[in-house]
């Protein structure tokens, strides 16, 4: 803890400094490039892995079940329709998932039937999911709905909250980063895009947002008085901000990541694909990339959206003069220097 | 030094949290105690079992579907289903065009076609009528007693429909037992039946199918009116048939009226069972018909609703049909409280690396967050039949990091102000101040994601959604009445006040010590001190009040000896003392 609060105080104080503004020109380059790969690899496995809540079609998971071999599975399904494509895996220890796209609302229950014979299991065992096509697309347009009409009302929110678009506008930005990042890596690892991921999805904007608000807030305060403060030029308050929260940051992720990180591990491992790993899993990979967005990405937008404005810039210009002009002070002696101002 | 009003309002303000709770304890009691409630949340059907089927309707012409007409659906499966004995079915209406029906266990093929079927409505005239109950066996006509019809029946009013079978079922039907409300599919259109009126507690023996509902343009209730238009004070309802039903029902009432009674009447059914028999008075020529009777507004718009939907049979087509073993559900419930529980475990044992003992004000104000959450949950179950999903306890789990996450906001600012100089106590106020608005707009934030997920969503997202909501709103009552009282009380105490190296509250590890240590005692600056390496810059940004006080060329000289010192050597920093 001691060190952990050493480091604190050192941040806080300015006295250790992470360029997160500074360099913005390269931490943007590096999430342009994670995109791009995310993006590609998406593309090269022929887009997202839709979950059937998306397609349609029909699921069975048996539970308990100790021959675990797949063809079973796959021939109650072409028992009931012959040219019918079924997948059956093994997605946790005595757990058999079958999946199909072509039955109708009837033949889900025949297979179902099918299935618990086979595997010689109880009714009890049997899960079965149907999905008509229709209501796939249905789901989908609910979502996308959803995440627009909360975009639109937190842009709203965090406008009147920080009263300046600027800062709205960063955040928007890295939040809509987030969810694309979060998505590439859904589609790059190849996770199934289910429903409770998608919930995931929308409860890591709401986090990440979160995230972003108490950064912002820190930076508000530290640009408040600009006109009192003749020793940090605009870039550098942005970024002491961060600095300063930077415990927090990583803490809440910690925090946030350690329940998380217990559902998907059960959820994952014991229970197999469903509800818990899917909203898990999505949550899990969203926090990441939430904080690590808001540090890398929201900050450094925001001071550089307010780069053009003519007062800031003859502000720093004044600054940094006074700082060339004055031998004994040098620029890299930022954090020294801090410790006088504010 | 704290004056007694901050603390007693910490008081206060425990003492608000514990009458919520106290409160909703009570509510929950009185609860158990009238059998209302059995303590536990209620469970959705994926932790409990069941079948799940979501509905759209389909309407044979394709016309759209009204929203009155879809609640009338909802109503008319919510009977049906009833009617085949499921129980503790649900059904819901979800958006503007999904019926959800919910129910345990799994529908046999007759419940499931039930509810796909679409409403059968039907226009029958009545050719006899009996006694509500079944005639006693031993007063009844035998069957071989009653004539077989002599001609063929020459309209829907001809008693020649009855068939000494047909008397025979018309005698024994008794339509006080249990089943006889049931859903009656398939009603035979060119044969007479009989049928129940519980409206009027009487039996009918019915004609042929006269006119189909389908052929009811519009239907509608209003108050009656006189021939010349002036408003009577009793409730009818108006109904309209399409051209070729108008035509179907002027040949009907001309036959009907001047009958004798029960053949003046006509019966409309829904599902095989009388909604309303009423007598015919006139003969209708245009097809628009008034039916008026022993109405209340409630019953006449009832009825409006019935031939309104009769008008438009919708079928339901099923959308998604989840089953789930019981078992299963149970194992999902089991699990995920387990991976809750080592979630909580997880983040306590981190919060007392990072906090030590202020991990405990954070493991408690969880806790009662917990609780807050789940009697909200419980009592939710109660008046709004609220079930608890495995994606609403997903999201429990996932808020125990969202909830802590206030609590570090609220520490990481108090920490701030002790690196600022400032003794526990005032630090505590300050970082309030400054961590109070933060919480709140961050929480906000939450549930507007809560609102927004649950109005637009479907499905199981709503779950999670609405437990999102609830816990945003629980962290909240819990950081105002609960996380920031008590340390308002503990900072007051010797162990935090004294900055014990446990309290997570040390100030020497925030490279600070109180320089200010209350009674009016200032701490001497010693340069020698063991931890100066951290504190020496920080008491100079405590001194930033005396600094500002400086002119510019005093400050700037000072900073320029500090760099001097800095450079010469990083453990030696100007003394520096608060004016």
């Amino acid at each position: 803890m001691s060190r952990l609060a050493t480091w604190g105080n050192e941040l806080y104080a300015g006295k250790k400094s992470y360029p997160f503004v500074q360099k913005w020109k390269t931490w943007f380059a590096v999430a342009l490039i994670l995109l791009a790969v995310a993006a590609g690899i998406t593309a090269l496995r022929g887009g997202f892995n839709m979950g059937i809540d998306f397609r349609g079609g029909s699921e069975f998971t048996v539970s308990g079940v100790e021959n675990t071999d797949p063809v079973i599975g796959e021939e109650a399904v072409t028992e009931v329709i012959s040219e019918a494509e079924a997948t059956a895996t093994n997605i946790a220890g005595g757990t058999i998932r079958v999946q199909t796209t072509e039955l109708s609302d009837e033949q889900t229950l025949e297979v179902a039937e099918n299935l618990q014979q086979g595997y010689n299991v109880t009714a009890e065992d049997v899960t079965s999911n149907f999905v008509g096509p229709t209501w796939g697309q249905a789901v989908s347009e609910q979502m996308f709905i959803g995440l627009i009409v909360f975009l639109v009302l937190v842009s709203l929110y965090l406008a009147i909250y920080f009263r300046t678009w600027k800062m709205s506008a960063a955040a928007i930005v890295g939040l809509l980063y987030v969810v694309m990042l979060t998505v590439g890596i859904y589609g790059a690892v190849g996770f199934e895009v289910t429903p409770p991921a998608i919930i995931g999805f929308l409860l890591i904007l709401s986090y990440s947002l979160y995230d972003t608000v108490v950064v912002f807030d820190k930076i508000r305060e530290n640009t408040q008085n600009l006109a009192e403060d003749r020793q940090r030029t605009f870039d550098e308050l942005v970024n002491l901000a961060v600095n300063q929260t930077l415990v927090r940051s990583i803490t809440t992720s910690v925090v946030g990541i350690l329940p998380v990180g217990s559902i998907l591990f059960i959820g994952a491992g014991l229970l197999g694909a469903g509800t818990l790993r899917d909203i898990s899993l999505s949550i899990f990979v969203g926090i990441i990339v939430g904080t690590v967005a808001t540090l890398f990405i929201q900050a450094p937008l925001y001071a550089l959206f307010r780069k053009s404005e003519d007062d800031l810039q003859a502000r720093d210009e004044r600054i940094l003069r006074r700082r060339g002009t004055d031998a004994e002070q040098e620029i890299e002696n930022e954090s020294t220097e801090s410790a006088a101002s504010q | 030094m704290a004056s007694k009003t901050p603390q007693s309002r910490a008081r206060r303000s425990l003492a608000w949290l514990t009458a919520i709770l106290v409160g909703l304890g009570i509510i929950l009691g009185i609860g158990i105690a009238t059998n209302n409630s059995n303590g536990v949340p209620l469970l959705a059907l994926d932790l409990e079992g069941g079948t799940q089927m979501v509905l759209s309707p389909e309407t044979s012409t394709g016309e759209a579907v009204t929203s009155d007409q879809m609640s009338q659906a909802v109503e008319i499966i919510r009977q049906r289903v009833d009617g085949s004995g499921v129980s503790e079915a649900e059904i819901n209406t979800q958006g503007d065009n999904n019926v959800v029906v919910s129910m345990p266990g799994s529908p046999d093929e007759q419940t499931r076609q039930l509810i796909q079927a679409s409403a059968n409505m039907e226009f029958r005239s009545v050719i006899t009528s009996g006694p509500f109950t079944a005639v006693p066996e031993e007063e009844r006509t035998d069957v071989s007693d009653v004539p077989e019809p002599d001609a063929e029946p020459e309209h829907g009013s001809d008693p020649n429909w009855i068939t000494p079978e047909l008397y025979e079922e018309f005698q024994s039907t008794d339509c006080t037992a249990s089943d006889a409300n049931q859903i009656r599919e398939n009603l035979p259109a060119d044969e007479a039946i009989v049928a129940c009126d519980f409206d009027t507690g009487s039996k009918y023996i019915l004609g042929p199918l006269e006119i189909s509902g389908d052929q009811i343009d519009s239907a509608d209730h209003g108050m009656s009116q006189t021939p010349t238009g002036v408003s009577a004070s009793s409730w009818v309802v108006n109904i309209a048939f399409e051209d070729e039903g108008a035509e179907s029902f002027r040949e009907v009432t001309q036959r009907l009226t001047g009958m004798n009674p029960p053949q003046n009447q006509f019966a409309i059914l829904l599902d095989g069972q009388i909604v309303s028999a009423p007598a015919s008075q006139a003969v209708i020529t245009d097809g628009r018909a008034q039916i008026s009777g022993d109405f209340n507004e409630e019953s006449a718009a009832q009825l409006a609703e019935q031939l309104e939907y009769g008008a438009l049979p919708i079928s339901f087509e099923v959308e998604s049909e989840q089953q789930i073993s019981a078992t299963l559900g149970q194992d999902q419930l089991f699990w995920g409280l387990v991976a809750g529980l080592i979630g909580l475990g997880l983040v306590a044992i981190y919060q007392f690396f990072q906090y030590r003992a202020l991990g405990l004000v954070t493991l408690s104000s969880i806790v009662i967050m917990g609780l807050l959450t789940y009697l909200s949950i419980v009592l939710l179950g109660w008046s709004d039949n609220y079930r608890l999903s495995l994606a609403g306890i997903a999201g429990i789990i996932v808020s125990i990091g969202l909830t802590a996450d206030s609590f570090i906001v609220y520490f990481e600012r108090i920490k701030d102000e002790m690196r600022n100089g400032r003794p526990i106590e005032s630090a505590v106020n300050y970082g309030w101040d400054r961590a109070k608005r933060t919480i709140t707009v961050s929480k906000l934030v939450n549930v507007l994601a809560a609102v927004v997920l649950y109005f637009v969503a479907v499905g199981n997202v709503r779950g999670f959604a609405f437990t999102l909501g609830l816990t945003s709103i629980a962290d909240l009552i819990v950081v105002f009445l609960f996380t920031h009282p008590v340390m308002k009380l503990l900072a007051t105490t010797k162990f935090f006040a004294g900055g014990h190296p446990m309290s997570g509250m040390d100030p020497s590890l925030l490279g600070q010590k109180p320089l200010y240590q209350g009674a009016g005692r200032v701490r001497e600056f010693r340069p020698d001190d063991a931890v100066a390496p951290k504190r020496g810059k920080k008491n100079t940004r405590s001194s930033k009040e005396a600094q500002k006080r400086q002119t510019i060329a005093e400050r700037r000289a000072a900073e320029r000896a500090e760099v001097l010192q800095t450079t010469t050597s990083s453990d030696q920093k100007p003394a520096r003392e608060d004016s």
